[in-house]
Parts: structure tokens; sequence; C-alpha cells
């Protein structure tokens, strides 16, 4: 089979190209060098404990970390519901909510990010903590929502009318036969809504105001060439710690399609 | 019948490919969730009295009951105000503000119709050449991702046995899902002048290349952080083609190749549109990333928006240029939903 053979080497260089850079950027942070340079001078471990002393980074994980799980919360809610909803809706005019609530994740992150800018000051509000979480509340949405209405369209309709025929009212049914059937997918979904707003960076720009979330307080350091050290470190930890959230939706699902955003 | 059958019954996409491996990956996980179905859920007592026994909701639950209506819209309520007030709303002020005007003097927003904004995007070439440069690298990256999604999807779907499969499948998802920034940064390192790449070609005694901050720069580094968002629509959908199809194709006699162009190529479509989707939007919206591996002079529409309303404050004219994008994408969606991508999405 000489023509697996071509395949199987171009798919080794495709993984050798996704993956030298990341192998590259974990290397980076045992650098001893505080300036990037390769091959790499030394090896050290002060860099982490450095970081981790470092208020400036301290604040912006918290900060990230408090936005994601709120915007996660937000998305859990409203995506749910939509998805309840809209598989209960006719053809024509689930077409309709379906197509406009993908939105969020099918248009440009500079178009969000413009459009609730000029939407705040238009309004005349300032940009604070609140606006941050609104915009990642909007994608992270979405996300939850895919998941959910993925698994909904897999349950016969026929569950919950056995259920209604057996007297459960509509809460009765959410919580006895719909909630179990789609609670994996919800997790799954809000386990990727929280890695996706944890890590954005463009419509966060534009929704911030003072405020430093982690992916801004490294977009700051790589631009203005400081700390780049402590930018390694934290890279890292992200890098570490982002495979978990996102192996572990993958098992939720067991689907191949659905952890794409 | 096959229980997952019954399940796909309402799903949209059934209709596109009757194929009877459509629900393999899904069938069961999906018999799991229905083993550990409706247990465990007795821990919540007062919210279950709550539930279930206040009258009001107990009215409007039969009421949902017998009109269909009064179901979804109670559902639905919530999602459509946040939705409506907030993003779609946010688009439309978009598209109002780019006919305002700012104040030179005190730097406020001068609510009004005037194509001032647009008259000087028309007026600057610099404008169109950004955008000629923006959609054209957006462009060159969905090609070059479909070029290389191929082989992978191709071996995992049909080469690779399960645990490979399932190995593959989450070294797509690992970089798809690790910061964003890392990888960027991680390219800025490999490609600057005294970076891995040159120092590893220097080791094989080739000559260095300058391609750190440059239009090629940004041609590599988009194409390698928006590959997994075609990898996994173009996978899903070598996986909905029914493998009887390509024996056919074999037993007509038709060769490796003309199988793949004649056969795979033309059902997969609405999965590489989907991924197209991705791969096209997230160029077109990203302006960090010509900021920090493009050089001088290689801004993207979002760069101009970003400095707009960030540093120069000039929220009218940052929105009339994002109308651009808008309309671009918004052509380029329809144009998809016609070729059955929003299923595959």
């Amino acid at each position: 089979m000489r023509s697996n053979v071509i395949i199987w080497t171009a798919v080794a260089a495709i993984f050798g190209f996704l993956f030298i850079p990341v192998i590259i950027i974990l290397v980076y942070a045992f650098s001893a060098a505080p300036i990037p340079a390769w091959p790499l001078h030394g090896f050290a471990l002060h860099w982490f404990a450095d970081t981790w002393n470092d208020d400036d980074v301290r604040e912006a994980l918290l900060l990230s970390v408090e936005v994601a799980v709120l915007a996660t919360v937000m998305a859990i809610l409203l995506g749910t519901l939509a998805a309840l909803a809209v598989v209960k809706m006719r053809s024509a005019s689930r077409e309709v909510v379906s197509f406009v609530a993908v939105l969020p994740i099918a248009l440009p992150g500079i178009l969000t990010g413009m459009a609730l800018a000029s939407y705040f000051a238009s309004w005349g509000m300032n940009l604070s903590y609140w606006t941050i979480v609104a915009g990642h509340a909007t994608f992270c949405t979405v996300i939850v929502y895919n998941n959910v209405v993925a698994r909904l369209r897999r349950m016969p309709r026929s569950l919950t009318e056995a259920s209604a025929d057996l007297g459960a009212d509509a809460f009765r049914t959410f919580r006895l036969v719909q909630l179990p059937m789609m609670g994996s997918a919800i997790g799954a979904g809000a386990l990727l809504a929280f890695a996706l707003s944890f890590d954005e960076v463009i419509v966060t720009t534009f929704t911030a105001g003072a405020q430093n979330t982690l992916p801004l307080w490294i977009f700051g350091a790589i631009r203005l060439g400081q700390k780049l050290p402590e930018v390694n470190v934290v890279v890292f930890g992200i890098i570490i710690f982002t495979a978990v959230p996102v192996l572990l939706a993958q098992r939720l699902i067991g689907d191949s399609g659905r952890v794409a955003r | 019948m096959d229980p997952a059958r019954v399940w796909e019954r309402d799903a949209p996409t059934s209709k596109l490919v009757e194929s009877p491996c459509r629900a393999s990956l899904s069938q069961t996980r999906t018999n799991g969730v229905w083993a550990s179905g409706p247990v465990g859920v007795e821990g919540a007592k007062p919210l279950a009295f709550f539930l279930t026994m206040s009258a009001p909701l107990r009215a409007l639950s039969s009421l949902s009951w017998r009109r269909g209506w009064v179901g979804v819209l109670s559902l639905l309520a919530l999602p459509a105000v946040w939705f409506g007030g907030l993003y779609l709303a946010a688009i439309g002020a978009m598209f109002l503000t780019s006919f305002w005007t700012v104040d030179d003097f005190s730097g406020d927003l001068i609510p009004g119709f005037s194509l001032v904004n647009f008259r000087a995007l028309l007026a600057d070439p610099t404008y169109a050449h950004i955008a000629e440069r923006t959609i054209g690298i957006a462009a060159a990256v969905t090609l070059t991702d479909i070029v290389l999604a191929w082989p992978v999807a191709f071996a995992m779907v049909r080469l690779a046995g399960p645990r490979l499969r399932a190995g593959m499948m989450a070294a797509v998802l690992i970089p798809l899902w690790s910061s964003y920034l890392a990888r960027v940064y991680a390219w800025r390192l490999i490609l600057s002048h005294d970076g891995v790449l040159n120092w590893a070609l220097a080791e094989v005694g080739l000559p260095g290349l300058h391609i750190g901050y440059s239009n090629w720069a940004m041609w590599i580094v988009f194409s390698y952080l928006w590959l997994p968002f075609m990898i996994l629509p173009v996978a899903a959908a070598v996986e909905r083609i029914p493998p009887s199809l390509l024996e056919a194709s074999a037993d007509l006699g038709a060769h490796g190749l003309s199988t793949f162009r004649r056969v795979m190529l033309p059902m997969a479509l609405p999965g590489m549109v989907a991924g197209a989707i991705s791969t096209f939007s997230l160029t077109l919206g990203d302006y960090v990333t010509p900021m920090l591996v493009g050089g001088e002079g290689s801004d993207f529409i979002g760069n101009v928006v970003y400095s707009n309303v960030g540093v120069t404050n000039n929220i009218p004219f940052a929105a009339a240029y994002a109308v651009l994008p808008l309309c671009v994408m918004a052509g380029f969606l329809l144009v998809a939903r016609k070729l059955g991508a929003f299923d595959a999405l």
C-alpha cells in the first residue's frame, strides 16, 4: 500500500507542524536567560517562583478565572434554555434561530468586539468588569447551546411524551428525563466555554477598561518585550491546565465533531 | 430497529445523507446515557417541591403542552432578550455609529447621518490595500488548511484503529484549545532573525530565511492556528460517507484518486465549507497575530479598527471600516448555508 505510506508520512509531518511550536514554547519556560534566545542557555526553575510571586500575574489570573466562571454560568443558563426551545420549534423558525444563534462565533471576533464597544459607548457606559463578562457570555452561550442542541437532536420526542403521559409536568420531565440525558453535554459545553473565555483576547481588548485578564497581561508583556521569562512560565501553565478540561470535555461528549468551538 | 437511528429521526442532517454509519461514534455513548438515565436527581428536595407544586408554574406547564408556542416562548424569552438586547443590538449600534461623527475638539460622539467615514475610507487607497491583504491572506489560509486537513482527516477516519484514532483526535484538540497567544508567541520565537528556524537551517548548512515579520509569516502562523478548526469538520464529513459508496466506486474501476475527487470531495463539501467559515472568519477578524508576527505595513482590517477605538478613539470611523468584514462574512454565510455547511458546523 504505497499510497497509505504517503498519507501517513504527510500526517506525521502535519502533526509535527502542530506540535513543534507547542513543545518549543514549553521548553522555553526552563530557560535561564532573561531574554529569549535559541539554543537555550542554561536551565533554571526560579522563573516559576518569580512568576508566582508577581502580583500583576496573580491579579490577572484571578480576574480571568472570575470572568470565565461568571460567563460560563450565564452560558449554561442561556444556552440550555435556547437549545430546549429550538428543538421544540418548527423547522422554518428553527432555521432562523439556529442561523442567528451561531453568529457570535461565525462572525469575526473584531466585529463582536467593535460592536460591543460602540454599543457601550452609545449608551455612555464605562468599560468595566461587567462589560468583559457580558462580552464573553455572548460567545460562551453559543458553545453550550451547540453542545446541548446536538444532544437533544438525538433524543426522541417520544421520551418526553411518555413522561407527560405518565403524569409529569414540564418541570418534572425536565428534571427526571431531559436533564439526566443532556447533563454531560451541558458539562462538556461548560468546560469548553470556560476554556474559551479564559483564553479570549480579541473581544476582551474592546470590552475591558483598566482591568487586565491573563491573556491581556500576556499580550501587553509580549508587545512591550517586558517580563518575557514570566510570559514563558504563564504560557506553560496555561497549556498544561487547558489540556485537562479539553480532554475531559471530549470524553463527556464522546463525539468527534462537536468539540469544534 | 437500531436505537441510534430513532434518535437521528429529528436531526435535519439525516435528510442529507441516510447512512448507517452516521451515529457510529455516538451510539455507545448515548446508550451509556440511557443506562445511567433518570436517577440521582432526588437530592434537590426543596427545589423539586417548588418546581412541581407551585400552582402558577403548573398552570404554565400544562398551557405549554396544549399550546406549543407558549412553551417555546417561555424557554426562549430569556436568551432572546439577552441576545437581542446585547449582541444583535450591538451589531445594529455599530451600523448606526458608522454614520456618526466625532467632535474634533471635545472628542464626543455626534449622532446623525453622515457619509464622512465612508468617504474617508474610499479616498485613501491604503484602506483598500489593507482590505485586500486581509481578505487575500484569509483566503490563502483557508485553502492551505483544506489541503493540510485532508490527509489527517482521512487517516483518522479511514485508516487508524480506534485507539490511534482517539489519540489523533486528542492531538488535534489540544493545540485547538491551548492558549492562542502562546502559539503566536512560539512562532515569533521560531521565525525571528536569531530564532529556531534560522538556527536549524544554519545547523544543516543552509542560508537563513528572513520571513519573520512579513506576510509569509502571517500566512504560516494563521494556517497553523486554525488548522484544527478545519480538520474536525472535514473528519466528521468523511465519517458520514458510507464505505459502501467508496467500494462501489472501486468496483466500477475508479482509481483511488478519482474516487477521492469524484466521490469523497463532493460529499465532504459541507464539512469543508463549515471549516472554511471558521478559518476565514478567524483570520478576517484578527489583529493580534499581525501585530505580533507581521511587520511594519502588514496591518489587517482589525488593526485599523483596533487603533481607531483604542488609540485615537474614533469609534464611528472604526465602525465604518468594520462594516466591510461584516458584509463579507454575511455573504459567505449565506452561500455556506446553501451548501449545507450549517449542519456540519
